[in-house]
């Protein structure tokens, strides 16, 4: 096959899989996190402020995850250093 | 699709461009430090005061609160970079509501150089409070196994911090783009109202891992006792 071709569909495939696998960990974790700050906060309805900061930085820990992820995606698809090599040459 | 307004060049001159990055840092600039120096020259001390200096002083009075809570030492002297901070990082996402201005903080560039700002703020937090001997004793803690492992932290939570803000601001940015060629008029404004809440709780979080990061270089002496104190005083106010 092609080289631009292979890569092209190389990219695209693992850009998919890559957000496909990379957003089901923190999903469940969030989950699990949200869950516990709940019960949390309905034994505890005083401590909701601090509950509820702990959660949200906790939170962006967890989901940075899934953003690198995401941003891994976006390199694939719309900044492929690869992608430029093959293509620069064909082009000029 | 532009995924970031370092693409967006309004202006170039040789090899100095002028890009979307830099004109929206600097208008955020301006417009913190323009409001700041008007309503903080007609400053009142007495019970009657002007809408704008009581904005001002809840935000002063609550991002101490904050940063009280999370360290459990006096504000005083944090307040100036954390405090800085959240209002740049807050501010420059808020705009996004005015059409036609894109987030600096949607770019890589901006995010770095403010996680930079945070690396050289620990260490420089850390040798005022505990001399430059006990600053790099924290990375033969707990034994000198976990230096390597210490001093990679250190390197990647920077990272981190650049990319997490970045990364949510140009998810915002991208998501609403793929929704506009999809769904136009409703769903892209929802989007945008997600993106005004993911901006504000990022501007909250670097400014408190900023200071987390900052407590963890400088808390170990004064550990014991202002806490409860500050505490009460806190909550008797």
């Amino acid at each position: 096959m092609e080289n631009i071709s292979l890569i092209g569909m190389v990219s695209v495939i693992t850009a998919g899989l890559t957000i496909a696998i990379g957003s089901l960990g923190p999903a469940l974790g969030e989950g699990r996190a949200v869950a516990q700050a709940l019960s949390a906060i309905a034994q505890q309805p005083d401590e909701s402020g601090t509950i509820t900061r702990t959660l949200f930085v906790g939170l962006a820990m967890i989901e940075s995850t899934a953003i690198y992820c995401f941003v891994v995606a976006m390199i694939l698809i719309f900044a492929n250093p690869f992608w430029d090599y093959v293509v620069a040459p064909a082009g000029g | 699709m532009t995924i970031s307004p370092d693409n967006i060049v309004f202006w170039q001159w040789g090899p100095f461009a002028l890009n979307a990055t830099i004109v929206f840092t600097w208008l955020v600039m301006a417009l913190l430090t323009l409001v700041s120096w008007l309503v903080t020259r007609r400053l009142s001390t007495g019970t009657e005061l002007s809408r704008w200096q009581n904005l001002l002083e809840v935000l002063v009075s609550g991002i101490r609160d904050q940063i009280r809570q999370v360290s459990h030492q006096d504000p005083g002297k944090y307040l100036p970079f954390v405090g800085t901070l959240f209002l740049f990082i807050a501010m420059a996402n808020l705009l996004n509501i005015v059409p036609g201005y894109t987030a600096p903080t949607g770019s890589l560039s901006t995010t770095t150089a403010l996680a930079i700002c945070v690396f050289v703020a620990v260490p420089l937090y850390g040798i005022v409070s505990e001399g430059p001997v006990g600053y790099l004793r924290h990375y033969l803690k707990p034994t000198w196994l976990m230096l390597p492992f210490n001093v990679i932290g250190e390197l990647s939570r920077t990272i981190a911090l650049a990319v997490r803000l970045y990364g949510n601001i140009m998810s915002g940015t991208v998501i609403v783009a793929i929704l506009l060629s999809l769904t136009p008029y409703f769903f892209p404004v929802v989007m945008q109202l997600l993106g005004l809440l993911t901006g504000m709780i990022q501007a909250y979080i670097f400014a408190v891992l900023a200071m987390v990061y900052i407590a963890s270089a400088t808390s170990v002496r004064r550990a014991s006792d202002p806490p409860d104190a500050a505490k009460q005083s806190s909550t008797d106010q």
